[in-house]
């Protein structure tokens, strides 16, 4: 038999072993104390605080904070940010006043807001939902200013030779142009609100995955934090493959 | 009576002169093609026609009312894609129904979906269909809400000879069953000779002016496929493109 009758092995195949190497590396090296267990904990003991975590329930109400922060962010910035992007775009004037504000606003590394937004809004969800209400209305602010502004004009012309009135022409025109924008924007603004409030819940709340990590950080509980990691990149793939297919079902008309 | 009236008309952009005192009547329910070598602002007159924009100098006209702001008894078929992408093949249809609140709107995309052919695409998106489909489709978008006038701007110039000539085909079946005014913009002169009445020579850009215009008076219905090699048609072919090929010899030596 020659070597070209063989099927190659699936990268799936490949991809699963590079995980169970580095898995059973990290947990041999644990277990013959090369690694600290304290610092590195041991992937077999971060597995079962995870399981136990679900066995008795305590991770729900974390994350249902979290997701509700995040949602919440998610809603809001989006809808602020479609508003303020639209009305400046249509309104160039009004666009240039704004400008500068908005690149200062938008320049600043919004992790310094938390502090202040704790002061205002308490150890809630509030002061969750508006940081990353500000990270996320930027994106979904830039991309639906874009997406008006970078319309074709032929299409413009095509609907007002076909009798558009001006709102005719933004609900079926200019808005479902900035939509396109949005929607593949989609993947960051809820990436990114669900990192803001968990830096939020992270210094300081009484509930949700942010917070969950930094209190087994506080009693120097290694396999706590990284559970809850494991936890959170886990929700953000599930929301992630999420988003894909919603995406991808809004703009089915793309080719 | 005068469907579109150009007098002195002039079209500058910046400092370009795109169209220099065009004078040009065409008569309602007549199809007059406009040919020019590329660039020289053919596309200016039809979008002065439609009223998308404005002249610098002299007056447009339509149907003997000054125009001001949009042509609203013209239909307008672009030379790029100009379909809404993110609508079906039937929402496209009807829009220019939907936009004046017409309460038959979706049985009658239905119809003219059918009568271009495209009935089993009706909830496809352009991004879906060919070329040519595309082309069907606004053609349909445009025929649709029956102007008096329709602005055609190359509209086939991006298809293949088979399929161009299919669409002038079907372009002209329309015509027929509904005479409109047509002032149809292409660089082919074999396509204007074709399909109208009238052939108007536009000179080599900038500052086009009209340099002479021919009555085609091939007998109608034309069979498309044929006419090309008619005796008739190849000494008005002659006749005009001794005009053009001036311009077109004056276009290329302006671009070198």
């Amino acid at each position: 038999m020659n070597a070209k009758a063989k099927p190659p092995i699936p990268m799936g195949v490949w991809q699963v072993l590079l995980g169970i190497a580095i898995l059973a590396s990290w947990q041999e090296l644990a277990n013959a104390g090369k690694l600290d267990k304290f610092f590195f904990s041991r992937p077999t003991d971060i597995a079962a605080r995870i399981v136990d975590w679900v066995r008795t329930g305590s991770i729900w109400p974390h994350l249902i904070v979290t997701m509700e922060e995040a949602a919440l962010a998610f809603a809001l910035g989006a809808a602020s940010g479609m508003i303020f992007g639209f009305a400046l775009a249509r309104a160039p004037r009004l666009g240039q006043l704004f400008d500068p504000y908005i690149r200062v606003l938008n320049a600043l590394p919004r992790v310094v807001l938390a502090p202040i937004f704790l002061l205002w809004f308490g150890l809630g969800i509030w002061s969750k939902v508006v940081l990353g209400v500000t990270v996320v209305f930027f994106i979904v602010f830039f991309n639906t200013h874009q997406g008006v502004r970078e319309v074709d004009p032929v299409v413009v012309n095509n609907a007002r030779m076909l009798g558009a009135s001006e709102w005719q022409l933004v609900r079926h025109v200019l808005i479902p142009s900035a939509l396109t924008w949005v929607f593949s924007s989609l993947h960051i603004s809820i990436g990114f609100a669900m990192i803001a409030v968990v830096v939020g819940e992270y210094l300081g709340a009484a509930r949700g995955v942010g917070y969950l990590i930094s209190q087994a950080e506080g009693t120097f509980d290694t396999t706590g934090v990284f559970a809850g990691m494991v936890v959170l990149s886990a929700v953000v793939l599930v929301i992630g493959w999420g988003v894909n297919r919603l995406e991808h079902w809004l703009l089915r008309w793309k080719a | 009576m005068t469907a579109i009236r150009f007098e002195g008309v002039s079209k500058q952009f910046g400092g370009y002169t795109a169209i220099q005192n065009v004078d040009l009547d065409v008569s309602a329910g007549a199809f007059v093609s406009v040919v020019g070598p590329s660039g020289c602002g053919k596309s200016t007159l039809l979008n002065l026609a439609a009223g998308l924009t404005e002249p610098s100098a002299g007056l447009v006209s339509i149907f003997g009312d000054p125009l001001n702001g949009l042509n609203r008894r013209a239909g307008y078929m672009f030379q790029q894609d100009a379909l809404l992408p993110w609508k079906t093949v039937s929402a496209n249809v009807s829009l220019g129904l939907r936009f004046r609140n017409a309460p038959d709107a979706e049985s009658q995309a239905r119809d003219w979906i059918a009568r271009v052919g495209l009935q089993n695409f009706a909830d496809a998106y352009p991004s879906q269909l060919s070329g040519g489909m595309r082309k069907r489709v606004a053609m349909a978008q445009s025929w649709i809400v029956n102007p008096d006038i329709l602005l055609m701007d190359e509209p086939f110039s991006a298809l293949d000879v088979h399929t161009r000539l299919r669409m002038e085909s079907e372009l002209l079946t329309l015509w027929t069953a509904s005479p409109k005014t047509v002032l149809f913009v292409t660089h082919d002169l074999e396509e204007a000779l074709a399909l109208a009445d009238e052939v108007v020579v536009l000179s080599a850009g900038p500052a086009s002016r009209v340099v002479n215009r021919y009555a085609v008076d091939l007998p109608r219905p034309r069979d498309l496929i044929d006419i090309r090699t008619e005796p008739r048609f190849a000494e008005l072919y002659r006749q005009i493109w001794a005009d053009l090929r001036e311009e077109v010899l004056a276009s290329y030596e302006r671009e070198s």
